[in-house]
C-alpha cells in the first residue's frame, strides 16, 4: 500500500512538471524578494530583505538565492528551503548587479557607484579582489567555461572583458550609449550587450572581439527615444534570445543566427529583466512601472497571465 | 656622434610622444557673480556653480578617455564683474582650444562669441536661458546645454495642463529677466490651452524674512498682494529667489505655487535619482561637497558632448567632433530617461525639463498625451517652425 501511494504520488509529480518551478522576484522600491509558484502562477510568499534589492541570482546548487542590495552595500544570502535570510555577503559599494560564477565559489560584482567590479569569495564572505573599470558598472555576465566575465559600464558606454583568474582586463570594447545587460551565449562564442538610450544590442565574436551584428528593434506606434534594450535571456541551445525593451512594455523574441527580431510580447508597463524556466518553455518577465511579473507560454507564443507581486519589480530568476 | 645621439635620443622621445595618448584642453570661461542672499537658513552659499559641474565632465570623460588612450583637461577662466571675455577667448585661441564652455550670462555670451579668435570655435552655453539667444541673437558658433526659458515654461505648463490647472495667477518679478521668463509662462499658457486669469507684477521691496519676527510681516503682506479673483496655480516668476519663496503657505486662497519656486521647472535639480542618477548626483557631491545644480549639469553635459563625441569617434579631431555633436548620429545620456541631441535650427540641446518639489521630484516633461512630428522633446522651446533662428 505505502509502495502504491509513493508510486501514485510520483506519478502525479511527474504529470506536473512545472511544479517544480519557483520564481523569485526583486522589488526595488519596497525591499523585499517575491516567491512565485510556477505552476499555479501565484505568490507563495515576500521576503523582507535589504535596501533596494535589484540584481539576483542562485547560487549554482541552487540552494541559496542571493540579492544586491543597492543601498545597504551588501548582497543579502536566502535559504529558499526556509524561504528566510541566513547570511550577508560583502559586496563593495553599491551592488547593483552580479553574476555567479560557474566554479560557484565566486561571485562577480558590478560596484555603480564606484567604477570597480568586486570578486566575492562565497564561502569566506571576502572581497578577494577588485578590477577598476569604467563609470558606473551595471551588466555583469561570467562564459560557461568560466574563463572569462564581461561587465557593462553605463556612462563609459563600453564593455570590459575580464580575465576571471587573474582579474586582468582583456579588453575594452567601445558599444553604444548607455550599456545595460549583457550575456554570452551558452557555445561561449558570442557576446550580447543591451544599450538602454540607443535601443540596441550589439553582438561580438569572443574569439576576436570583433562587432558581428546590430540588432534594432521596431516597435509599431512607439518612437524610437521609446524603445529601450535593457535585461536580455538566451535559450540553452543558443537558438533563441530575449531582450526587455523597457518602456515600450515590450519584450523582443531574437532569432540568434539571423538577429532578426522574431515578435514582440506586450508585457507590463517597463520590464527590466527576464527569465526563462528551465523547460525553456515559459518566459517571465519582471516589470518595474506596473508591479507585476508577465507570464509568457513561448510556445503559444502568448502572455498568459500577469501577477502582482510588489512595487518596482526589477530582477527575476527561475529555480527549482 | 655626440650629436647624432642626442639627435636620436629627441627622435625617440617624439616618437614616444605620438604613441602616448592625446590630451583635448576645454576652455571654460565664468564669471565672477555677486553671491545671491541666502534666502533661507537650509541655503547653501555657492561660488562655483557651474564650474564644479564641468570638472565632473572632464573627470566623467577621462575616465572612457583612458581606454581609448584620450585624456581631457579643463583650462579656467573666471572674468572679474565687467570683463571683458575678449581677451579669455583670444588666449584659448592662440592655445588652440576649439571648445569652450561659456558659462556666461547673455550680453557676454554674446561679446564672446563675435571676439576675435571665437570664430575658430564653439562656445557650449550653459548659463543664459535667454530666449533671445537662440532666436534673433543665435550664434552658428554657439550650442546651448541649458534649457531656454520658453523650454522651462513649456514644460511647467505641460504638467500644470495634463493635472487640468488650467487657469494662473501670474507674478512677475521686478527684473528683465523676471519679464522674460513671464513671457516665457505667457507663451507656454497660449500653446498649451491654459488661461492667465491675473498678471500682475510684485511691486514690494525684497523683505527680509529672516528678521526676527519677519514670518509676521509676510503674514500680513502676502496675502494681500494675493488677493485675487479665483484661480488654480500661482505660477511666479522670481529668478534672482528675492520673494517667490516667501508665498507658499501664505496666499489668500489656498493654491500652490509653480514656477521659479514651489514646483521648479528646470533641467536639473539635487532631488532627481530617477533613471540612474543617483550615481551622477553621489559622484558630483563627492567632488564639490554639495548638491548640483542647474547650471553645474549644463557645464557637465557641455563637457560630456564633446567627451562622448571624441569616444564615437575614436578621435580628439576637433572638426570631426564639431561636426559630429551637431549631426544626426550624436546621442548623449544625460540621466533623463532618454538620449540627448542638439536642434539643428538652433543649436539648442533637446531635453526633458523636470518639476521639482522641494524634497522630491514631482514629474518630467514632456508629459503623456503631448504629442510631435518629430520627437516629444520638441514640443518644448521653439520648434523648428517657430524659429527665426538664422546662421
Amino acid at each position: 500500500m505505502q509502495v502504491l501511494m509513493a508510486l501514485l504520488l510520483a506519478a502525479f509529480a511527474l504529470a506536473v512538471p512545472a511544479a517544480a518551478e519557483t520564481i523569485y522576484v526583486s522589488n526595488e522600491q519596497d525591499n523585499t524578494v517575491a516567491v512565485v509558484d510556477g505552476a499555479t502562477m501565484t505568490l507563495l510568499a515576500t521576503i523582507d530583505v535589504g535596501r533596494r534589492p535589484r540584481g539576483l541570482a542562485l547560487s549554482t546548487d541552487n540552494k541559496m538565492l542571493f540579492v544586491a542590495e543597492g543601498d545597504d552595500n551588501r548582497i543579502d544570502v536566502v535559504d529558499v528551503t526556509k524561504r528566510q535570510l541566513v547570511g550577508q555577503l560583502p559586496s563593495g559599494a553599491d551592488p547593483e548587479f552580479f553574476a555567479v560564477h560557474p566554479d560557484g565559489k565566486r561571485l562577480f560584482v558590478a560596484n555603480e557607484n564606484d567604477n570597480l567590479v568586486s570578486v566575492v569569495d562565497i564561502a569566506a564572505a571576502k572581497v578577494i579582489g577588485t578590477v577598476d573599470v569604467g563609470v558606473e558598472p551595471e551588466g555583469m555576465a561570467a562564459s560557461a567555461d568560466g574563463r572569462y566575465v564581461a561587465c557593462t559600464s553605463e556612462t563609459t558606454s563600453m564593455v570590459h572583458l575580464i580575465d576571471a583568474g587573474t582579474l586582468e582586463l582583456v579588453d575594452n570594447l567601445l558599444v553604444d550609449t548607455r550599456p545595460r545587460a549583457t550575456l554570452f551565449s551558452p557555445d561561449g562564442k558570442q557576446l550580447w550587450v543591451s544599450s538602454e538610450i540607443r535601443g540596441t544590442v550589439t553582438v561580438f565574436d569572443t574569439a576576436t572581439h570583433a562587432q558581428t551584428g546590430k540588432i534594432e528593434f521596431a516597435v509599431p506606434g512607439i518612437r524610437r527615444e521609446g524603445v529601450q534594450a535593457v535585461g536580455m535571456e538566451m535559450s540553452r541551445d543558443g537558438a533563441t534570445a530575449y531582450v526587455a525593451l523597457g518602456p515600450a512594455n515590450r519584450v523582443a523574441e531574437v532569432d540568434v543566427k539571423t538577429l532578426a527580431v522574431r515578435r514582440l510580447y506586450l508585457v507590463g508597463q517597463r520590464p527590466w529583466h527576464v527569465a526563462l524556466s528551465a523547460d525553456q518553455r515559459r518566459l517571465v518577465s519582471a516589470n518595474g512601472n506596473s508591479g507585476d511579473i508577465s507570464f509568457i507560454d513561448l510556445e503559444n507564443q502568448e502572455v498568459v497571465k500577469s501577477l502582482p507581486v510588489g512595487r518596482g519589480p526589477w530582477g527575476v530568476v527561475i529555480g527549482p | 656622434m655626440r650629436l647624432m645621439l642626442a639627435l636620436l635620443y629627441l627622435l625617440s622621445i617624439a616618437g614616444l610622444g605620438a604613441a602616448e595618448e592625446q590630451t583635448m584642453v576645454i576652455g571654460y570661461i565664468g564669471q565672477q557673480r555677486k553671491p545671491a542672499l541666502p534666502l533661507g537658513p537650509l541655503d547653501e552659499a555657492v561660488a562655483d556653480d557651474g564650474l564644479q559641474g564641468a570638472r565632473l565632465g572632464i573627470a566623467d570623460d577621462d575616465s572612457t578617455g583612458r581606454f581609448l588612450g584620450q585624456k581631457f583637461r579643463l583650462e579656467e577662466r573666471i572674468l572679474a564683474p565687467a570683463e571683458a571675455p575678449a581677451d579669455a577667448v583670444r588666449q584659448f585661441a592662440d592655445a588652440g582650444i576649439a571648445f569652450v564652455i561659456a558659462d556666461l550670462d547673455a550680453g557676454q555670451l554674446l561679446q564672446a562669441s563675435a571676439a576675435p579668435g571665437a570664430e575658430r570655435m564653439t562656445l557650449l552655453n550653459s548659463r543664459a536661458p535667454d530666449d533671445a539667444l537662440r532666436q534673433q541673437n543665435c550664434r552658428r558658433n554657439v550650442l546651448h546645454t541649458i534649457p531656454s526659458r520658453a523650454m522651462l515654461a513649456d514644460g511647467l505648463a505641460q504638467y500644470l495642463v495634463w493635472k487640468r490647472w488650467r487657469r494662473w495667477f501670474l507674478l512677475v518679478g521686478p527684473h528683465p529677466q523676471d519679464q522674460a521668463m513671464a513671457a516665457a509662462f505667457r507663451r507656454a499658457a497660449a500653446r498649451f490651452g491654459a488661461e492667465i486669469t491675473t498678471d500682475q507684477p510684485w511691486t514690494f521691496r525684497p523683505a527680509n524674512g529672516r528678521a526676527d519676527t519677519g514670518h509676521v510681516t509676510l503674514q500680513t503682506e502676502i496675502p494681500a498682494v494675493t488677493q485675487v479673483s479665483d484661480y488654480d496655480v500661482l505660477v511666479v516668476a522670481d529668478e534672482a529667489d528675492e520673494f517667490g519663496a516667501y508665498l507658499e503657505g501664505r496666499t489668500a486662497l489656498p493654491r500652490i505655487v509653480a514656477g521659479t519656486q514651489g514646483l521648479v521647472a528646470t533641467g536639473w535639480s539635487a532631488v532627481s535619482e530617477e533613471w540612474g542618477a543617483t550615481q551622477l548626483q553621489d559622484r558630483f557631491h563627492r567632488q564639490a561637497g554639495r548638491w548640483m545644480l542647474p547650471s553645474d549639469y549644463a557645464a557637465w553635459l557641455a563637457v560630456r558632448s564633446i567627451g562622448e563625441a571624441a569616444t564615437r569617434l575614436h578621435s580628439l579631431d576637433t572638426a570631426a567632433i564639431g561636426k559630429y555633436i551637431r549631426g544626426d548620429a550624436f546621442l548623449l545620456a544625460g540621466f533623463k530617461g532618454q538620449g540627448l541631441t542638439f536642434r539643428a535650427w538652433d543649436g539648442q540641446m533637446r531635453q526633458p525639463i523636470l518639476i521639482a518639489g522641494p524634497r522630491l521630484l514631482i514629474s518630467s516633461s514632456p508629459q503623456p498625451g503631448f504629442l510631435h512630428q518629430r520627437t516629444p522633446l520638441d514640443t518644448l522651446g521653439i520648434d523648428l517652425e517657430e524659429s527665426t533662428c538664422k546662421f
